[in-house]
Order: C-alpha cells, then structure tokens, then sequence
C-alpha cells in the first residue's frame, strides 16, 4: 500500500490543525501556564500538578478524545496525520492534559480487536485513560512488566505512568501465565495505590501505580501483539507532541535574539546565535517531515509503520534535547531563572526526550528492522 | 514514503505514461567508460558526447523544458518537469551534462532575457548543444558574491569586458556564461549588471580558460579571463544596476528554490559512479570486517548508520512536505535548506564510510584491492565541492537565519 502525496492531511485535518492552534492562543497563554504550575518554585508542591480542567472539558466537548476512536466504537475514526497535527498544536502550547495518555490507550484498545469495544465507548464518551505498563528500570518492552495476574487479580507496581492522577481508567499490561494481558480497571478501584512521582517537568504529572488483589477487566489476551501494533501511532504521537514544542522554543527563542541588544546590536546578529538558531529550525523540520511520513504509514503503510515511527521519535528526541538548550543559552542570564517562560518547555522537552524510548533507542530499534537483529 | 503519481492530475497522468513509454525503450545503455559523479567532472570528450547524446534524445521526446514556453522550445506544459524527473529516476538514465543552462541559466534568461534572446538560446540550452557555464565567483569574491570586480566598460551599444572568473565548471566545453558584472564601481550592489557572453566563439578573441585541477585530482572547473572581450548590449538581462537582482534569481534556482523545476536526470548505476547514500554505506558496512565481525553488526556504527539514514529520509520527507502547504510554517523554509542539507548529509555518509573501511579507506581510484574501486575517498573529498560552491553551508546559514528568521543581517 503505497503512501498519498500530501500524507492524506486533508482539508478536515488542516481546519483542525488551525482551530486548535487558535483555541490555544485564545485560552491559553504561556502567561497563563506559567502562573498555573509555576506559580510556586519549592518542588515539594511539584508533585500536585495543577491543570486547567474547566478548558480540558471544553475540548472533551470539540470531541478532541474521539479522533482516533474506530468509528465501530462510536468515535471518529480520523486518520493518524489528523490527530498528528491536533497533538504537535497541543504540544505548542505545552498544554497540561490526558490528551496524550488517552489517544495511547486508544491506540492499543483499538489494536485489541472487539473485546475492547466497550472500554473505548467509555473513552467515546468522556472518560480519560492512560498505559500502565513500565517497570521500575523505566523498560519500553512491555514484556518486561512487574505487574502480575495472580488469582485473576491483579498485583505489582506500574512505573512511570503518564498523567496518573489526571485520568480515570488505566489500561494495564500485566504477566498472566505465560502470556501478557491487558487490562481495562478505574483509577480509583479498590486495591489501587497512585503514588505521585515529584518529576522535573511541571507540565506532566507521572506516578507509580501499585495494585494489591485488584478486580480488573481482561480486555486483550494478546497485549504484546496489540501493544506492537500500536507502539508506532504512541511513538509519533509523542514526536508530534515535540516538534510544537520545539517551535515554540524556536520561536520564543529567535524573538529573544531579534530583540535583546549586546555590543550595540541584536545578538541574533552573531554567527554563534544565528547559526544554531538556524540548526534548531533544520532538526525541527527534519522531525516534523519524518512526524508526518510516520503518521501516515500508520494508515496507508502499515508495514512499515514502526520502521518510520523509529525514525521520527529519533529525530523529535534529538531535536527536544539541542532547541531545550539552545533556548536557555541563548537567553543567556535570565534564561537560567524560575520565572522566564523557556524552563517550562525546557523541562517538558527533557521529559519527552526519554519517554517511550529516546533517540538511541530507537535508532537500536531501527538498525534491527533495516540491518536485521544481531546475536 | 510516498508514491507521488497518485496525485497526478489528468494532464500529468497522461504525461507521466507518455515518460514511461518512451523511457522504457529509449534508456541508454551504460557507457563501458567511466562516468564521473556528476555533470561537473566531466573530463573528455567521450564523457560529453555521450550526456549530450542523451540529453538531445530526451529533450526531442518532450522531456526537457517541459514546463517552459513552445515559443522558446519549451513542452508548454505546467508542473510536468518534477514528473519527468521522476520517471528518467525510475528508468535510471544518466544525468544530463548541461546541468548549469538547465539549472541557472534557462530560468534566468526566461526571465529576464530579450525575446529575441530567449527564441535563440534556450531551444540550444535545453537541447544539449549549447553547454552553459556560470561566472560568479573571483579570486577576491567567494562569499561575498557582491564584491565582485570584473569590469564592464561602456563602448556605445558595446561593453569591453576585463577580469578573472574562477571554480567556472564546464567552461572548457561551454558555448555561453551567465555572469555578474561590475558596471559602476562607485556602489557595491547597485554597480552590478547581469550578461550572457560567448566563450568558445570568443577564445582567444578576449576570452581564455585554463583547468583547474581539485583536491581530487580530477579537472572539471577553470578560471577564465576576460581581455577586452566586447559583447553587444543586447546580451544584458534585466537593468542596468540590477544585477544583483538576477543573480538572486540565478541562486534560487541554483539551491533547488526557485520557482521552476529543474529538469534533472540521473539514477543510472554506473559500476565507476558512487553516490554517497546511505544504501551504499550500508552496503559497505555488510561486506567489511570491523573488530573481527562485519562492520554491521558493530552496536556503534549501527547506531551512526541510522542517524544517516534518517536525516537522508527526512531530507526525502521535507522535499514531499514542501508541496503541502498546512504543513509548513513558512513558504520558503524549507527549499532554503535544501542545499544545505542534501550536501551535509552527504558529506557525513561519506565520512562515516571511511570509518566503516578503516585502513582500507588509504586505498584510492586505481588501487585492485580499495573496497568500491576507490570511490568512497573520492566521494568523500568531491562532497566539499558541494558545500563549498553555490554559497558555502555558512552562507546557507545567514540566508536561512536572515530570510526566514529574521534575525539580523549579517552585512
């Protein structure tokens, strides 16, 4: 199956792509970010994660958490480069919200086949979710999961669960037998422990999820295959989140050096500014154009989806981690405090860099489809 | 990646069939010399006989200059050359030698040029049997374009030209120049004229060129003097004064930028042509032994491979998403960084293959036992060449600082 021209990013996908670039600027401003969950610099209050829940109903109401649902389940079924566009604007305004958490864990649910049928109707409906699924060592293969079905109950510790304490469901990979299974339980069902973690970035909140003897509903016998299925839309979705982050660093960054004056003259004047500017926008394009050809491949290429996914959260993690310390250089003395805008994204960026795999990774990933396993 | 004939309107589709069918029976076989890496290198008469042979045939079959006017034997077409080019990859041709006319000089005598101008010289450009060459840089302008000193002296309807042109590739085998000169030496930019002149009709009537010989060994660019060569006014594109203006044109198009599509062959495996790809470097990597195992099963050059390999399909990836406008943030964001790019990446691959063959990277062109006939140093070397000429990747760099993000000029 061979790929559209212009990616299938549609007249319907660049109208949403607009109207969310528009609904961020109007309502949420970095001003407003800041004073949100910057407003007190002891990271002892870190771990309370405050977000905007009145403005997240809002877009629970434009239906931004049915995009990726299967029409079959009662969602919108738009394709990936859709959603792609709608997550790389939320990414621009380093939005705190499940908007990610929840299209993974519509990702997998839909690679579940019908058993998962009526857990995505509840995300169809409002109900936010996230992947709980990681180990202590922070693995990105699911089979390495610490959480064990024992007595069909569920028992361990999830780690390094994405927006814990924001969501409503977890959908759990846990060992059952000799297989993996996945499970669909609520966040505050008897037996659950959501332990928040004090993280660097004030944007997320992440947690460690412990189950004791939790009753939970057995969604997909075959979690592996359905998590590998999706791995690619999880992947390129987080890269999209990235690359609208990083243009925001970009652009913050570049007014800065437009504006700001040293030896009579605009630093951006200085070949030493100018030209890692210009680098910062090279990565960035570079990600957004391997962002898009990933997306697509979800739809049109489905072969070779995880090949093009690799390729573009490769690249979105070098690219959060080269404009993250661009920016705070660049804006030199005040770049380093609390109180300039640049350390939120900063921040969020360095989180983003490591999550679902970083760029190492997922070029090691890349070399054994493109070069084949090594023994 | 994509598959960009599914997006062919009707008058494309039927084009792009036309390409296919004529491809399929005239792709010319493989030359039993070498060929070298591009249009620039070529160093005998037999190189250039045989991409100018070529270069007729797929011009007399409508591929060449598709989306210029009949009137200046043109196809008349509209956004048909990219899907010529297609095709002639597809069928793996060779490259077409007139790479300079096609690139630089159709676009900017289109253009600019006299009417009576453009009915002479671009049927013969696009063609083949008039070979262009560029006359920019001077001994004393490399970067700085604009400083440029060879001088044009008013003689009534004449001009008397005097001055020193170097890095002129092609201009051993060139019929015409493009070339920027100094008109008034009182104003930097405002003192610059744009003219076409005669070079093999003029040699040594005002008009000499000598070889230069690159780091690689090979020939291919020439300095050429100018000594009082007088050329009629009609030969000036655009103003007096406005020479800066045309050679913006000129470099647009040169950076692969501008607004018409370069008609460009090439894809033909020559056994003695090496590009530096990452398809090529991974192919090395399979049949080297690195620390007693092949070098692609090194955890290290794996991991270097693939950076390669995904900046090479980004570059890909950018050039799709330039035609999709709700995907860029500004028009010319990303043709700006072609350039740029298409020569870096090149130019790490090649590096990087070095590293791949290690010891055996000593051995050059000629040597029986150099892994690829030598090629990799050669390609190596030869990707200075291309961020070097057309405006170094340092000037690539204030462009796109100055242009698309407005910081500060430089100058």
């Amino acid at each position: 199956m061979a790929q559209p021209d212009d990616y299938g990013f549609s007249e319907e996908a660049s109208l949403l792509k607009n109207s969310a670039r528009k609904f961020f600027k109007n309502n949420f401003s970095t001003d407003k970010l800041h004073r949100m969950v910057a407003d007190n610099s002891d990271y002892s209050g870190a771990s309370e994660s405050p977000w905007d829940k009145e403005l997240w109903q809002q877009l629970l109401e434009l239906g931004w958490t049915l995009l990726a649902i299967p029409e079959s389940a009662e969602g919108l079924g738009l394709p990936a480069v859709a959603v792609a566009g709608l997550v790389e604007e939320a990414g621009r305004a380093a939005f705190p919200c499940p908007l990610l958490a929840t299209l993974n864990a519509t990702y997998v649910l839909a690679a579940c086949g019908n058993s998962s049928n009526a857990a995505l109707k509840e995300i169809a409906e409002g109900a936010t979710a996230t992947l709980a699924l990681t180990n202590r060592t922070g693995s990105w293969q699911p089979q390495d999961t610490e959480v064990l079905v024992t007595d069909r109950k569920l028992n361990g510790t999830a780690w390094f669960v994405q927006d814990a304490r924001k969501i409503d469901r977890l959908l759990v990979c846990a060992k059952k037998g000799t297989g993996h299974s996945l499970y669909w339980v609520a966040s505050d069902a008897p037996g659950i422990s959501v332990h928040a973690d004090r993280i660097v970035d004030l944007t997320r909140d992440q947690a460690h999820v412990e189950f004791l003897d939790v009753e939970a509903e057995e969604v997909c016998e075959d979690g592996l295959k359905a998590l590998e299925q999706a791995f690619p839309a999880i992947w390129t979705m987080l890269a999209a989140d990235v690359i609208g982050a990083a243009e925001w660093q970009l652009q913050t960054t570049t007014e800065y050096a437009r504006t700001r004056t040293q030896f009579e003259r605009p630093i951006g004047f200085f070949q030493a500014v100018k030209h890692p500017l210009v680098d910062v926008m090279i990565q960035i394009d570079e990600a957004k154009s391997l962002v898009y050809n990933a997306a697509c491949a979800i739809d049109h290429e489905p072969r070779r989806a995880a090949e093009y996914a690799h390729m573009a959260k490769a690249s979105a993690s070098e690219t959060a981690a080269f404009a993250s310390s661009r920016s705070v250089q660049f804006h030199g003395g005040i770049g380093y405090t609390w109180e300039c805008f640049v350390q939120l994204y900063f921040k969020r960026q360095k989180h983003s860099q490591l999550l679902w795999g970083d760029a190492a990774w997922h070029r090691a990933r890349l070399a054994d489809i493109v070069l084949g396993e090594i023994g | 990646m994509s598959d960009s004939a599914s997006k062919d309107n009707p008058e494309q589709a039927e084009f792009r069939q036309h390409c296919r069918d004529w491809l399929c029976d005239n792709t010319p076989a493989e030359p039993s010399f070498r060929l070298p890496i591009s249009a620039l290198e070529i160093m005998t008469e037999e190189q250039l006989t045989y991409l100018k042979d070529w270069q007729k045939s797929a011009y007399d079959a409508g591929l060449v200059g598709c989306d210029y006017p009949i009137a200046y034997g043109g196809g008349g077409r509209s956004n048909c050359q990219r899907i010529a080019n297609e095709e002639m990859h597809r069928a793996k041709t060779p490259y077409m030698p007139n790479i300079i006319g096609l690139g630089m000089a159709a676009p900017t005598v289109l253009q600019y040029g006299q009417e009576e101008m453009k009915k002479h010289l671009l049927p013969r450009l696009f063609s083949g049997e008039d070979i262009w060459c560029q006359g920019f840089s001077e001994p004393g302008s490399g970067s700085d374009l604009a400083s440029v000193q060879t001088f044009a002296q008013r003689d009534g309807d004449s001009w008397v030209i005097n001055g020193h042109k170097v890095w002129t590739s092609l201009a051993h085998f060139a019929a015409w120049m493009i070339i920027l000169l100094r008109t008034d030496k009182t104003q930097k930019h405002g003192g610059l004229s744009y003219f076409v002149v005669p070079i093999s009709s003029a040699l040594d009537q005002g008009v000499s060129v000598k070889p230069l010989i690159k780091m690689t060994g090979e020939t291919g660019f020439n300095e050429v003097l100018f000594d009082d060569l007088q050329v009629d006014d009609g030969l000036r594109l655009g103003a007096l004064g406005h020479g800066w203006q045309v050679a913006t044109t000129t470099l647009l198009h040169e950076r692969d930028a501008g607004e018409l599509v370069t008609p460009r062959s090439g894809g033909m495996k020559n056994a003695a042509t090496h590009n530096a790809n990452t398809a090529n470097l991974i192919d090395l990597a399979r049949n080297t032994q690195y620390n007693g195992k092949a070098a692609v099963e090194d955890p290290l050059l794996r991991d270097r491979i693939m950076r390669q390999l995904i900046r090479e399909t980004a570059l890909e990836e950018n050039q799709r998403r330039t035609r999709v406008p709700a995907l860029l943030e500004h028009p010319a964001r990303l043709q700006l960084q072609n350039k740029l790019l298409r020569s870096e990446i090149a130019q790490e691959t090649a590096a990087l293959a070095l590293e791949v063959a290690g010891a055996s990277a000593s051995l050059y062109l000629g040597d029986q036992n150099a892994p690829a006939a030598g090629q990799w140093p050669l390609a190596y070397m030869s990707t200075y060449g291309n961020t070097i000429a057309a405006g170094t990747s340092e000037v690539q760099r204030n462009i796109l600082g100055e242009r698309v993000l407005s910081l500060a000029k430089s100058k």
